[in-house]
């Protein structure tokens, strides 16, 4: 049960995008094809999955055990640059077609502030390992769905003839702040 | 370019959040009051100016291979003296802006001043570049604060001018607010430039 009230307010009611603000630069940068948000959406779930998976052990086994933890902000980083570049050789070698399909988004994502705030907030929640792997995945799945959604609008918008000043980002910012408005109606579901 | 010039384009011609776009999980977080913003603001200058001076003197020691690597760590380590003496000084502040401390490791403006300007320029110039980047997106943090705050909750500063008993337009505290403020903030100034 409790792991299914994690699952349903990471995706819904705190959305990690239009609800705690974390990953707005690939929301706004690569959301004008859906086609790209969908590929976005994957290389997310599988970096922010083993980046957690990584960081819990390390802040666990190593940070945690050693005491210090006020190294956690620059080993987390680290450990995430060095998986992104780790993930990205293994991939190109071991399965090519996941590659092509991941590939050119892989090195945006070390400067996705959603995968070092997912593995902060697993810590400052003080979750167990299983807690935070189905915190983390859904998490995921809350910013695939809000990525998805966002470029199908955009899809639409772009056909639009907006007064001058309103062309390309401020649209952007007024289309995400309807769809923000839309996700808290989720509010309150648990 | 003299060194006027290099302090100032960052507020107006080249201000990170209105005109580069850069550095927008801080800018629509915390951004709930102007004092909200403006300490979000002061941190990430102070990390901006710090990180541009290391980086500007470091650059003929640090291999090509490897810089960003050695500029994520050289920034990380500003960000965790901002995140400790934040949480030992001014604590409420500290707690209101929580998880964005640590978050300005990955702030594009911070990294992006490293890679296009410091690792290019001496120390007095991308000390400046930091200073100017800093203040413009400060004043840019402040700003939006300033409007969701007085929109939101009828006051500014934490001072409220409406009654004390009536309530702002709540929507532009939440979530939606910050797009909303910062599209419509984006649209304002583009209709002066055109003009």
């Amino acid at each position: 049960m409790e792991y299914i009230i994690i699952f349903i307010s990471a995706i819904f009611v705190n959305n990690i995008i239009l609800a705690q603000f974390l990953g707005i630069c690939p929301f706004l940068g690569v959301s004008s094809k859906i086609s790209t948000a969908v590929g976005m959406s994957g290389a997310v779930i599988f970096v922010m999955t083993l980046a957690s998976l990584f960081t819990f052990l390390i802040n666990q086994y190593v940070l945690v055990s050693l005491d210090i933890t006020f190294l956690q902000t620059i080993t987390f980083i680290l450990v995430i640059a060095a998986l992104v570049q780790m993930v990205e050789i293994i991939l190109k070698k071991i399965s090519p077609a996941l590659y092509q399909a991941l590939g050119i988004f892989l090195p945006l994502i070390t400067t996705n502030c959603a995968v070092l705030g997912v593995a902060i907030l697993n810590i400052q929640k003080e979750f167990n390992l299983l807690e935070s792997l189905v915190f983390t995945i859904s998490t995921a799945i809350g910013f695939g769905l809000a990525m998805i959604l966002f470029a199908g609008l955009r899809e639409h918008t772009d056909l639009l003839n907006p007064p001058k000043a309103m062309k390309g980002a401020p649209l952007s910012l007024v289309t995400a702040g309807i769809l923000a408005l839309a996700f808290m109606g989720f509010a309150g579901l648990v | 370019m003299n060194k006027f010039k290099i302090l100032t384009r960052g507020f107006i011609a080249e201000n990170p959040v209105f005109v580069l776009l850069l550095g927008m999980c801080p800018t629509l977080g915390v951004t709930t009051s102007a004092i909200n913003g403006m300490g979000m603001g002061l941190a990430t200058a102070f990390v901006l100016l710090m990180s541009n001076i290391f980086i500007s003197s470091l650059k003929n020691m640090i291999p090509n291979m490897v810089r960003i690597p050695a500029f994520i760590v050289i920034i990380a380590s500003f960000v965790t003296v901002v995140d400790l003496v934040m949480e030992a000084y001014v604590p409420a502040l500290y707690e209101s802006l929580g998880l964005y401390i640590p978050l300005i490791v990955v702030n594009c403006i911070v990294l992006g001043r490293a890679e296009a300007f410091a690792s290019k320029n001496n120390v007095i110039n991308s000390a400046i570049d930091g200073l100017g980047m800093g203040l413009g997106f400060t004043f840019a943090l402040t700003l939006l604060g300033s409007v969701r705050e007085i929109l939101g909750s009828g006051a500014i500063f934490n001072y409220k001018f409406i009654s004390p008993d009536a309530d702002g337009l709540l929507v532009f505290v939440l979530a939606p607010g910050a797009f909303f403020a910062l599209g419509y903030l984006i649209v304002i100034m583009n209709s002066f430039k055109k003009a």
